[in-house]
């Protein structure tokens, strides 16, 4: 019928027209054949007229003025093997390219198939690819990945900026850095991932635990930073980009070279360096909260087709000032701060970090091979050694004035073997890894290790089946099974080991005494089985639906188990508890996908969490140094459920609209009381004109108040006005929105190199505000508006 | 198979090196160096009678424990004490004197004494740093008639100097902050 129709049409357009029609369109989308990426930069040329175009960022193109007839078309991309398609123009036409994007790189292999290049397949991935994270060069990971419906972020501050995905956060969030889980004390709350996100060509966001390859213990959510794919051939390439920011006055350079060789061999270098001074708020100086990033990479291989190795090292080095005016002595103090409308300390500003500050580097050294196995799949084999270094300062009193209050060093020993068959339709993933981990917390701090000394032994397996049934229909499911062995070495105060009850329930562990101190020595055994289950179903062109069940656990970290005394950076007593068992979480998800032009997908989900532990406060403890509000670490029942929404639509020639929202709604099971830290109701709105080189974007981003919160309020009396003053530390700040310009144009320098020049002007409107799920939102506004300048230079 | 070999060596490399570690040395203990445990008032009567002792001792730091608090005796209506203030660590041994680390750094530091409204007692600076600004680990106390309330010592780090004698204009933070039911009489 449409043939019909078609042909209808061509009949009278001749008739109307004695010679040929040159005024028709094409159109379309140029993407990578495995994940479906949009490969942007790509070279269309229309043999005959001869026209060329290029795609842009979305990898869509435009020829215009072609004539009817039958074309030849020829689609290059500078990392993927040329491919000419045959494409007969009758009318305005759109048409989709594939191309086998990083044909002999080293981590695509096409042998793998598809059941593993995509991280899961039956649960929804989000990503950020490379000209979205350029954008980000000079934030952290955590700013980039807000990007993304149904992820927020917690914050100390604006340089620690932790991901939270669908409301879950820290130890419950698998971080994979170029294949290695990264281990870098991710458990505080302060404590923000250690990863250059220039170092990333491609971030994922998986919203469950269903990659079992990666890890089993994700309740939260995987995330995953992926290097850039080098191809086989005699290259010679690399990017720098330059960004200055008014707010923080201060910018980052981040430069890449990578070297390929036709014989397989390859290397990466990468510097980044970042440093800002203090902050502003549109009303004052955000005092002591610049920072100094410096980070490197260095990548060398060999990627023969059979076979394949690379050597990776890298250092992450980060400065961070803690805001002055967050420091505080007890309860009477935080009165003071929360009814003063500014911070109590505004200095002049300042590029000098000062206390209260964090020192963290991080160091990874990576090997790692593979081998394909004829006739049955692939062999993967890597080893990685992390070192994590965190110093935390604090103001002293005289002789330890310099001194560090938190100083940890974490050493992590990792092997991965895993092994894919690929037997169509089936495809199989199965391996084991081994991670030995050893904490050490320096005792010439002078203060009581917040974090004790342990070693932790990990043995995994898992195995991962996927079944294509036809075309429409895939099936996954994975097992896989931890053994976590924790030997601590831990002083308890003898006043909390016999108020707990330790004393008569673990005598055994006692090693020593020592005044008021006992030293313990628990050996901890936790046994994790995980699995996932679902599929996916292709409704019609366009048209996906995907269901996913992952069942998670997660053994507790060691704040969780050991925390046992003041917090100096929350001003608060935090007791953690030694009997607590494994959190075992069941996700259901479920996504209703429409790609094409117009685009949406829907993703609600439910998170029933046992054994959830949460922390909150308790009481007050009465000190010499006056009243301090205790949080003691409970589990309990959680449930989770939320919605996450996107959809991206052309409105006019050149301009389209894209929309994120997302809502997430957490609360205990038995007493219906709301969870802590929920991201509250959130969405953005952006509009976006994009021609040839131009790009200009205002986007809008608005955040309810969250209403639902449990009350931590408390009650303390204050000697100066002999009153009894409450401290109200749990109500939500108000409902705020920023706006954002963005704006870019690209063009060409010299053969083979673009230069690209960006402005972006954050919180436009200068918006005084606070963010609920921003630790620091007692004592100060966040920062005002924000004029940034990005070049960037392909080479 | 030549691969094979290497990654069976990375592998007995890890296991060895694992192997290795076991070493069971126990950690060391830390006893905080900040920490102040035990702070004492002393008041002298100017021209003889029995001197008042207020200790305040809390040994467990941040543990459950509340701190311990004694009282010697009531003060005399309509006398003028000498006072004093000491800061202690009792949890190292020997005991650390922080009231040292005070006074060497006096312009960081200042000691208030809150009596509550009921308290007819007025308090003076006897020491100051070197830009002429109160310290207060010396200090005279001046009774009133005889009544009964709190009386509040506060020590405080780096608060704002000058400031006009209260802890809200002072700000800085909290090092010590002990109340004591103190009787004239």
């Amino acid at each position: 019928m449409k043939n019909l129709f078609v042909a209808v049409f061509m009949f009278v357009n001749m008739a109307l027209s004695f010679s040929q029609q040159c005024n028709y369109t094409l159109s379309g989308k140029v993407i990578d054949i495995h994940d479906e990426t949009p490969l942007s930069g790509a070279t269309i040329v229309v043999a005959g007229p001869e026209i060329a175009v290029l795609s842009d960022l979305n990898g869509d193109f435009e020829v215009s003025n072609l004539c009817e007839g039958e074309f030849v078309i020829q689609v290059s991309h500078p990392e993927c093997s040329t491919e000419v398609f045959k494409v007969l123009i009758t009318e305005n036409t759109s048409k989709t390219f594939k191309l086998e994007h990083h044909l002999e790189s080293l981590n695509e292999v096409i042998i793998s198939g598809k059941g593993f290049t995509t991280k899961t397949e039956s649960l929804l991935e989000n990503s950020l690819n490379e000209e979205k994270l350029d954008n980000f060069s000079n934030n952290s990971l955590g700013d980039a990945l807000r990007e993304l419906s149904g992820v927020s972020s917690l914050n100390t501050g604006n340089a620690i900026v932790k991901p939270i995905i669908n409301g879950l956060h820290s130890s419950r969030i698998t971080l994979i850095n170029n294949g290695v889980r990264m281990q870098d004390q991710e458990w505080g709350a302060e404590h923000s991932p250690n990863i250059d996100i220039n170092s990333a060509t491609k971030i994922t966001v998986i919203k469950g635990a269903s990659a079992l390859q990666y890890t089993g213990d994700a309740i939260g959510g995987i995330i995953i930073s992926e290097p850039t794919r080098i191809p086989i051939k005699d290259t010679l390439y690399g990017k720098s980009i330059f960004s200055f920011s008014s707010n923080g006055r201060g910018g980052s350079n981040s430069t890449s070279v990578i070297k390929g060789f036709k014989s397989g061999w390859f290397a990466q270098f990468q510097g980044t360096i970042k440093r800002y001074g203090d902050f502003e708020a549109p009303n004052y100086i955000l005092s002591n909260t610049g920072n100094f990033e410096r980070d490197a990479l260095v990548r060398l291989g060999q990627n023969k087709i059979e076979w394949g190795w690379e050597a990776q090292y890298s250092i992450f080095k980060n400065e961070i000032g803690i805001l002055r005016a967050s420091h505080l002595g007890g309860a009477e103090d935080l009165v003071t701060a929360l009814n003063s409308e500014q911070p109590l300390v505004i200095e002049p500003f300042t590029y000098k970090i000062d206390r209260p500050s964090q020192e963290v580097t991080h160091q990874i050294a990576k090997f790692s091979g593979f081998k394909k196995l004829t006739g049955l799949g692939k062999l993967d084999v890597s080893y990685d050694f992390q070192h994590n270094q965190r110093f935390e300062y604090d103001i002293r009193r005289g002789d330890d004035q310099g001194k560090p209050s938190v100083d940890l060093r974490l050493a992590t020993h990792n092997v991965n073997i895993g092994l894919e068959i690929n037997q169509d339709p089936w495809d199989f993933k199965t391996g084991v890894v081994m991670n030995y981990q050893d904490n050490f917390a320096n005792p010439a701090t002078g203060v009581r290790r917040l974090i004790p000394d342990y070693k932790q032994l990990k043995i995994g397996g898992y195995t991962i089946a996927n079944w294509q049934a036809n075309e429409k229909i895939s099936i996954e499911g994975g097992l896989r099974f931890d053994y976590t062995n924790m030997d601590v070495f831990k002083f308890y105060r003898t006043s909390f080991w016999e108020l707990r009850g330790y004393d008569v329930l673990f005598p055994n562990i006692v090693v020593e005494e020592y005044g008021n101190q006992i030293l313990t020595n628990p050996d901890l055994n936790f046994n994790n089985v995980s699995a996932t289950i679902g599929a996916s179903y292709k409704v019609a062109k366009n048209w996906n639906v995907l269901g996913n069940f992952s069942l998670a656990s997660r053994a507790p970290n060691a704040s969780e188990l050991f925390s046992e005394g003041l917090h100096h950076s929350a001003s608060r007593i935090e007791l953690g508890d030694l009997r607590f068992k494994s959190e075992i979480s069941k996700k259901l998800a479920a996504t209703l996908q429409k790609k094409g032009k117009f685009n949406f997908t829907i993703n609600p989900f439910l998170n029933s969490i046992d054994n959830f532990i949460l922390i909150e406060p308790t009481g007050v403890e009465q000190t010499i140094r006056g009243n301090f509000q205790v949080w003691e670490y409970r589990q309990t029942e959680a449930t989770l459920v939320g919605l996450d929404f996107n959809f991206s639509t052309p409105l006019f020639k050149n301009v389209s609209f894209n929309n994120t929202f997302s809502w997430v709604k957490g609360y205990e099971r038995k007493s219906n009381k709301p969870l802590i830290n929920m991201p509250p109701i959130n969405f953005s709105n952006e509009l976006r004109f994009e021609k040839n080189k131009v790009s200009v974007s205002l986007k809008q981003d608005y955040f309810f108040r969250q209403n639902e919160f449990p009350n931590t309020n408390f009650e303390v009396f204050l000697a100066a006005s002999e009153t009894t003053a409450l401290i109200d530390v749990s109500t939500p700040p108000d409902a705020y929105q920023l706006w954002e310009l963005a704006a870019d144009y690209q063009f060409k320098l010299v053969k083979n190199s673009n230069l690209s020049i960006g402005l972006k002007v954050q919180n436009i409107f200068n918006t005084s505000y606070r963010n609920y799920l921003n630790r620091l939102r007692y004592y100060a506004d966040d920062i005002g508006r924000n004029i940034i300048i990005n070049t960037k230079i392909n080479f | 198979m030549k691969h094979i070999l290497k990654y069976t060596t990375v592998i007995a490399l890890f296991l060895g090196f694992a192997a290795c570690n076991n070493d069971d040395d126990t950690p060391q203990v830390v006893n905080e160096e900040e920490v102040i445990t035990t702070l004492t008032v002393t008041l002298v009567p100017q021209g003889g009678g029995n001197t008042i002792t207020l200790t305040s001792r809390d040994l467990d730091g941040e543990g459950p424990n509340d701190p311990v608090i004694s009282i010697s005796g009531d003060l005399t209506a309509n006398t003028t004490y000498t006072g004093a203030v000491t800061f202690l660590n009792e949890t190292e041994t020997p005991v650390e004197d922080i009231t040292e680390e005070v006074v060497e750094e006096a312009d960081e530091h200042q000691v208030f004494y809150v009596p509550s409204s009921a308290l007819n007692v007025v308090f003076t600076y006897g020491n100051f740093d070197s830009n002429n600004n109160p310290l207060g680990t010396v200090f005279n106390a001046e009774t009133g008639d005889a009544s009964s309330g709190t009386l509040t010592v506060v020590l405080r780090h780096e608060p704002q100097k000058p400031n006009n004698g209260t802890l809200a204009d002072a700000g800085g933070e909290t090092d010590i902050s002990v109340t004591f039911n103190v009787t004239i009489q």
